[in-house]
């Protein structure tokens, strides 16, 4: 591996879903890297493929869904080619993930010092258990738990819902992976709590070089936070780039329509502007873009399937009609 | 003022930390674990008018979702009034209570928990529209499509299962399962925190239209400040179980008063603030477990003085129609 292997490069990955009423292409052709301590936002449409995504990347894809083609190179190596054993060890350890469902990392009959130890010790097994319960409690500390001590020993239902997804938080950081993916990690935190994990997550991935993919669909949260913007819809990822120049100017149809629906302080009263039309299952996508039938721009060119193209520098899209005049209107 | 629709009084919930089998099997083989009392709603009173808005903000974990579920009907009070439609819940009839349960509708914060994973989409939605005569058994696929068409969400889906759907799929869900039966009063619980922002939007836009047209009335819990900024006409901000401010929006979010709700909209992430810095909250995260003395946010308080320690502030009146409990209210 040479020092400048992003420490993840995914490549034209597809997962898709074989279920009775036909094929869900969830993930369909989705390429992008992580550098070495990079924070990569990941937003899009619900249903767009993003946790399914986060999924295949970790070996977490139940039947009858299937990772179809493509690569996962982590630091170099495609994680695809691991066996079962091999990818559970790097999981906890090297990878972390946060769930969007805090649920699926604590085990509800476990009390949450269990568990914390569990998944220290099953890392570096010369760890005493005093040890690794002192770092159990920092670790809910740093996460905004208070009185720790007392938390360690209860079980997760009798916590909040934020509560429960700090713990998730500090379970995923515990073992300072290289990669975390962060599935809406602070979506259920009040604002003052949500700057407490977002700094720890920035310390981390500015101290020890931790990458990060960070799923939500909060575009104000990205923008603080992260190095570079991924945006998905149906299946694919239709524009990325560096934050800045996304957000500032972002030329695809879909991306526009998104950053326009956002409400802030002026809204009020008002109606907010709503991308018109409604997301298309999965199982009838039309060919081609999968945005056509809200596009503004759509037209018969659209029928065919836009490839990756860069219209801008530093800026990856699929679109056949980008909005390279900014100051069109929305919707326009 | 007009008539309020629904009012609370000193509303309290003590939840008792009962020891479960594993917690007293435990305790039995000599481990420190005890019984625990977390004041989760602490003496609240609000009221709410026929058509308004409410949004409720607080930090995770301070009783919002009990205070919810209290109003919803669906947790009992340790103590305290709800008064709905000017019959307090306890005195009404069977039939009354019947008629309430149906009109006040809560929509839950955590989707996954609360779809009963063996149902088809079709019959979580449309259930209680057929038991409570909306629609006829045999109409509840045009009646359950109609609905989900409504919030975003394609019919085509309705013979799914909850697991086969996306988070924010399964919020819209949860959605469309409580405006089926037509309800009059909505506890939303971070009903749209799971959606993008182009559904948030759209839902917003609806929740908006129904208020319209429907005269629908609303308790909005959300950590998004933009959001409840946008959509509500009086704010309530709460602190470990107490409320700590009141106020119309404007008022709010021009001139807030008490420090813990200054401390809030400073943290609010705006998309055109980049590559920030995240520092760690200051002072310690107090527990509901075991709340500190007198103002429940001296600890992180930056005015506190002696007093705050030990005197709890009272919610009083600062200006007409706004409300604050802190000290420093006194001086002037
Ligand atoms: N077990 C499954 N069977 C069939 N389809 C599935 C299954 N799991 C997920 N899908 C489909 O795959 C698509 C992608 O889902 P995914 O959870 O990745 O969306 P997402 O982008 O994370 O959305 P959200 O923001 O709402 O969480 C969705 O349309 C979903 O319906
Ligand atoms: N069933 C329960 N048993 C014991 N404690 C509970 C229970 N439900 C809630 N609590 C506690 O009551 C307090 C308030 O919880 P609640 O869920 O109302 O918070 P919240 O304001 O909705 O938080 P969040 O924003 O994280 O959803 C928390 O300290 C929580 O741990
Ligand atoms: S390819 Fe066509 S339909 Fe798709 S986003 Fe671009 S202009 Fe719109
Ligand atoms: S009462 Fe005292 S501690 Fe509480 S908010 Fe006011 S100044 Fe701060
Ligand atoms: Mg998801
Ligand atoms: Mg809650």
């Amino acid at each position: 591996m040479t020092s400048d292997t992003p420490t993840l490069d995914v490549r034209d990955l597809k997962t898709h879903f074989f279920t009775k009423a036909g094929v869900a292409r969830a993930v369909d052709g989705v390429s992008f890297t992580v550098g070495k301590g990079e924070v990569v936002g990941l937003v899009g449409e619900s249903g767009s493929g993003k946790s399914v995504t986060g999924f295949s990347i970790i070996g977490l894809v139940d039947p009858p869904g299937r990772v179809v083609s493509g690569e996962v190179r982590f630091k170099g190596q495609n994680l695809l080619d691991l066996k079962a054993e091999q990818m559970r060890k790097l999981r906890g350890n090297r990878i972390a993930m946060i769930f969007q469902d805090p649920m699926m990392t604590l085990n509800p009959v476990l009390r949450v010092d269990t568990q914390m130890v569990e998944t220290i010790r099953a890392h570096d097994a010369s760890v005493s258990k005093a040890d690794a319960l002192a770092r159990a409690r920092d670790a809910l500390g740093q996460v905004g738990i208070p009185a720790p001590d007392e938390r360690l020993r209860s079980y997760p239902h009798q916590f909040s819902g934020g509560m429960r997804q700090r713990v998730a938080i500090a379970i995923a950081l515990l073992n300072k992976p290289d990669l975390i993916i962060a599935d809406e990690p602070t979506t259920a935190l009040d604002v003052t709590i949500q700057g407490q994990i977002l700094y720890e997550a920035q310390k981390l991935c500015r101290e020890t070089g931790t990458s990060m993919i960070w799923i939500t669909h909060d575009l104000a949260v990205v923008a603080g936070l992260a190095d570079k913007i991924c945006v998905m819809y149906g299946g694919r990822i239709v524009e990325q780039g560096l934050i800045d120049d996304v957000l500032d100017h972002p030329v695809h149809p879909y991306t526009r329509g998104l950053l326009g629906s956002v409400p802030g302080h002026n809204t009020r009263g008002h109606r907010l502007y709503q991308i018109p039309g409604m997301a298309p299952s999965l199982l009838n996508l039309p060919e081609g873009c999968a945005f056509q039938a809200r596009c503004p721009k759509a037209d018969d060119a659209c029928k065919a399937l836009p490839h990756i193209t860069n219209p801008v520098p530093g800026r990856e899209i699929r679109c056949f009609h980008p909005h390279l005049d900014q100051d069109e209107e929305i919707g326009a | 003022m007009t008539e309020a629709m629904l009012e609370v009084r000193g509303l309290t919930k003590n939840f008792v930390k009962k020891l479960d089998l594993a917690g007293r099997i435990a305790q039995k083989l000599g481990s420190s674990i005890r019984e625990e009392v977390v004041h989760a709603v602490d003496g609240v009173s609000i009221s709410i008018a026929k058509g308004g808005v409410v949004g409720l903000v607080g930090e995770s974990g301070c009783g919002k979702s009990t205070l919810g579920r209290m109003i919803a009907g669906i947790l009992p009070p340790t103590a305290g009034d709800i008064v709905y439609k000017g019959v307090q819940l306890t005195d009404m009839s069977p039939e009354e209570a019947r008629r309430a349960a149906l009109e006040i509708q809560m929509i839950f914060q955590d989707p996954f928990a609360s779809l009963n994973p063996r149902m088809r989409v079709v019959d979580i939605i449309g259930e209680a529209p057929v038991a409570h005569g909306y629609c006829k058994a045999s109409e509840i696929h045009e009646y359950v499509s109609d609905v989900m068409q409504r919030v975003g969400l394609d019919p085509e889906y309705r013979r799914r299962y909850p697991h086969q759907f996306s988070g924010g799929q399964r919020q819209r869900i949860g959605i469309a399962r409580a405006l089926a039966v037509k309800p009059e009063f909505l506890v939303c619980d971070e009903a749209i925190a799971a959606l993008d922002v182009s559904i948030q939007a759209q839902v917003i836009n609806l929740f908006m239209d129904l208020r319209e047209d429907l005269d629908l009335t609303y308790l909005f819990i959300s950590h998004d400040l933009s959001v409840v900024e946008h959509i509500s006409d009086r704010v309530v901000i709460m602190y470990l179980g107490r409320i700590v401010e009141v106020a119309e929006t404007d008022d709010l979010f021009r001139e807030p008063n008490h420090p813990y709700t200054i401390a809030l909209l400073n943290e609010v992430p705006r998309v055109d603030q980049r590559g920030l810095d995240y520092k760690p909250i200051e002072g310690e995260i107090p527990s509901p477990l075991d709340p500190p003395s007198g103002c429940h946010f001296h600890p992180r308080c930056p005015h506190a003085t002696d007093r705050c320690k030990q005197e709890r502030p009272v919610l009083r009146e600062i200006a007409p129609n706004r409300w604050s409990a802190c000290h420093l209210n006194d001086g002037t």
